[in-house]
């Protein structure tokens, strides 16, 4: 196998993590909705609190991608 | 992309460093990154000056915003650090516009992201955990110390956890960095590899022009999450400022 071949095989196989990223996404809005749904009223303060989770899960996701660039890119 | 063989995207390159302010800024290393720090932080003034100028009851927009500005990392600290968050509003009023303004400036065409460096990046995730550091040590002396040690574990426990939480410890600038470093590359690579397709595909002429706008919708929709990640990123950064002075401050 060439190298360029191995560097696009590389960049696919590292962003295999994304399909973690996607399951916590969804784990946290799921979470968010549910919890919104029972009590309307936190909404204020549960919002936020998913949003910092949504932030905190999407980095994995892009330290993920980022490796992907580097290999594609560099 | 560059001519020649086979079209290859140069995504990076927007990352590249140059001088700014002609012969003087070359002379003293003053980047296009340092100018629109400068600009930022101007415009953050400028915002701050000009809304509090009327002081109105009934505030107009320009005040209204600028009591917005202000009263956000306002609650933002004292909520997260209690009643001491008085003490760090400053600090984390500051570094949340730096943030904010970095990653929006960046938005703009033609212009640079300064927080897509990670030497800006990791200078400000230093300056917070030294900071958090001295502040615990001033708060509570040596006692800072059993902040590595939960009260309440077992003792035989302990040559465990006390490595476990000085690494988590010592992680939290590097994660605080490479968080908003990697968002703002991952973001503004994506629109690079993303324009890229635009000009491909044009190249192709015909159904190719019609297929570019494929592309083009996509970097259009990227531009408003961008957007969202921009304020994000920057309230996640002061929000977890926050978080490590309160344990700073209360120890646990």
């Amino acid at each position: 196998m060439d190298v360029a071949a191995a560097t696009k095989l590389g960049a696919g196989i590292a962003v295999i993590a994304l399909a973690g990223v996607g399951i916590g996404i969804g784990n946290i809005f799921s979470a968010l909705v549910t919890s919104i749904a029972r009590n309307p009223s936190a909404r204020d303060q549960v919002f936020g609190l998913g949003i910092l989770g949504f932030a905190l899960t999407e980095a994995v996701a892009l330290f993920a991608l980022l490796i992907a660039f580097l290999i594609l890119f560099t | 992309m560059q001519g020649g063989g086979e079209p290859t995207i140069n995504a990076l390159g927007q990352f590249k460093l140059t001088t700014a302010g002609g012969f003087i800024g070359s002379t003293v290393n003053f980047t296009q990154s340092n100018l629109l720090m400068v600009i930022g932080a101007g415009l953050v003034l400028l915002l701050l000056y000009v809304g509090s100028r009327k002081r109105a009851v009934v505030p107009g927009r320009l005040q209204a915003l600028a009591e917005l500005a202000y009263e956000f990392p306002f609650r933002m600290a004292v909520d997260q650090i209690g009643p001491e968050g008085k003490r760090f509003f400053p600090f984390v009023f500051t570094l949340f516009f730096f943030v904010l303004m970095g990653n929006l400036l960046g938005l703009f065409p033609f212009s640079f992201t300064y927080t897509s460096h990670i030497a800006v990046t990791a200078a400000l995730a230093l300056l917070v955990i030294v900071i958090v550091t001295i502040v615990a040590l001033a708060e509570h002396g040596w006692r800072f110390f059993t902040y590595f040690f939960p009260s309440g574990a077992p003792v035989w426990l302990a040559p465990l956890i006390v490595p476990i939480e000085i690494i988590s410890y010592l992680s939290r600038p590097v994660s605080l960095s490479i968080r908003l470093f990697a968002n703002m590359v991952a973001g503004h690579v994506m629109f690079a590899v993303f324009a890229a397709f635009v000009v491909m595909m044009g190249s192709w002429h015909g159904v190719g022009m019609v297929a570019a706008l494929g592309p083009l919708a996509v970097n259009v929709v990227l531009m408003g999450f961008e957007l969202l990640v921009a304020a994000l990123q920057a309230y996640v950064f002061a929000i977890l400022t926050c978080i490590y002075l309160h344990d700073a401050v209360h120890l646990h």
